[in-house]
């Protein structure tokens, strides 16, 4: 069994370490900056490793339905679309948030670039589920719901990784800021760069705990379905 | 005139039958011509009524409203490229020329009616909305460019609407987020247009807004033949 599920234990203690030590630890405080709301690191940056992981690996499987029909590949590209759009959402209110003290914009849309790469990635993908919705066959909605994913995605990336760092933002990783969007590798101790790469760790294999769930589900009701 | 006669010779070359297929949709352009007076007439209609609400607006609003009427204009003129092709048209096609003939013709053929739609809107909104442009020609370069990168995105598109059944919905709710990008670099470049000084970094956007044109014509190559077998 340990050999089998050892990723599940490892994302439980994982976020069980982020959500005890990860409050606890003691954190470099910046002239009285970023106090303890630097603590968000942990949970706003890796929604977005999570989220564009899970969008990676959701083309992966459009690609490979469109190579071999298998119904499996379609689930899972769905599943690990929807698991990214729930972690673009929380990655979004996370970030709310903070910038509402950090930033002082009490404004529930904060004005800034980095946000329009998420309004877009969050919209391509609802409208990726509402295309499936609307196609009955479900021949047809798994082929061309990949097409659209693919397209989607090619046209996505470059823009959420090129876009942001050509105009100035508050935000880390914008133009005359130092590093890229997720962390600034030189200016960060290393107690937080720890913490960060376990909870990107730890979030991203609960999203995958997740999917994997979901998908045996809809084989189970496939299996069920298809047995009368 | 008959366009049929080329196919049934034996399969002539890639580049006839390309050609042959944006042939055939000129003349269906020319024999229903109230479509292409359609779209002229929204594009007027449009900016006219931009123009009773607006006035004449100054330099940056004029520019983002240009971009927003060229979307709107560009959603209606290339969404009917796939809707009006029947089913037993589509099977034609299949069995007479190839997947990426056919979407190469689209993508050209709309590509062609969208500069005439981007030319002809910046004429009325110079005509009726005043001319702030500073670089006159470095504008229509810009919104020729811009046109071309709509109506690649939205041919494609169209050709994933027509195979799902609420089309002229689904174009809109899948190609606005798709096109946000676009539309931003676009308006970026445009805006050094109106100032008197040409500012750096332009070219650097231009090409990237043209590795993103390339990147839809490959990609539509590649994706359209799994949506035109069924």
């Amino acid at each position: 069994m340990i050999a089998k599920n050892w990723w599940k234990i490892l994302a439980y203690l994982a976020l069980l370490c982020i959500c005890t030590v990860g409050f606890l630890v003691k954190v470099p405080v910046l002239q009285g900056r970023l106090q303890e709301s630097v603590r968000n690191t942990f949970f706003h940056v890796p929604m977005w490793f999570g989220m564009m992981i899970f969008y990676v690996v959701s083309v992966v499987y459009s690609i490979k339905y469109l190579r071999s029909p298998k119904t499996s590949h379609d689930y899972n590209a769905l599943e690990f679309a929807r698991v990214g759009t729930v972690y673009c959402i929380l990655g979004l209110i996370t970030g709310a948030v903070w910038a509402t003290y950090q930033w002082g914009d009490a404004s529930i849309w904060k004005s800034d670039p980095k946000l329009i790469g998420a309004a877009i990635s969050l919209l391509i993908y609802l409208a990726y589920f509402v295309l499936r919705g609307s196609i009955v066959d479900a021949d047809n909605r798994a082929k061309i719901g990949a097409v659209y994913n693919i397209f989607a995605f090619a046209m996505l990336f470059p823009t959420i990784w090129i876009l942001p760092r050509m105009s100035e933002s508050l935000h880390p990783g914008g133009q005359g800021a130092n590093g890229n969007p997720g962390l600034n590798p030189n200016d960060s101790a290393a107690v937080i760069t720890l913490f960060l790469w376990l909870g990107v760790l730890g979030w991203t294999l609960t999203g995958v705990w997740i999917t994997n769930l979901r998908v045996r589900l809809h084989l189970i009701i496939e299996k069920r379905t298809n047995n009368g | 005139m008959h366009w049929q006669v080329y196919f049934c010779a034996n399969m002539p070359k890639p580049t006839n039958r390309i050609i042959t297929l944006i042939k055939k949709d000129f003349l269906l352009e020319v024999r229903q011509q109230y479509t292409f007076y359609g779209i002229l007439l929204y594009l007027a209609s449009t900016i006219f009524i931009v123009y009773l609400s607006m006035g004449k607006p100054e330099a940056t609003v004029w520019n983002s409203l240009f971009w927003i009427v060229q979307l709107f204009v560009c959603v209606n003129a290339v969404a009917k490229s796939f809707l009006q092709e029947s089913r037993g048209r589509m099977l034609y096609f299949y069995s007479v020329a190839g997947a990426g003939d056919f979407i190469l013709s689209k993508l050209i053929f709309n590509v062609a009616l969208m500069l005439i739609m981007s030319l002809m809107s910046l004429l009325v909104f110079v005509v009726l909305l005043d001319n702030p442009i500073t670089h006159f020609w470095a504008f229509a370069g810009t919104s020729i460019l811009g046109g071309m990168g709509l109506s690649l995105v939205f041919t494609f598109l169209s050709a994933i609407a027509a195979k799902a059944q609420q089309q002229a919905a689904l174009m809109a709710i899948m190609g606005f987020p798709i096109i946000i990008p676009q539309l931003l670099l676009l308006g970026k470049i445009s805006n050094t247009a109106f100032s008197p000084v040409i500012q750096g970094g332009i070219w650097q956007m231009v090409a990237l807004l043209v590795g993103l044109d390339v990147m839809i014509v490959v990609l539509s190559l590649i994706l359209f033949p799994f949506l035109w077998k069924d």
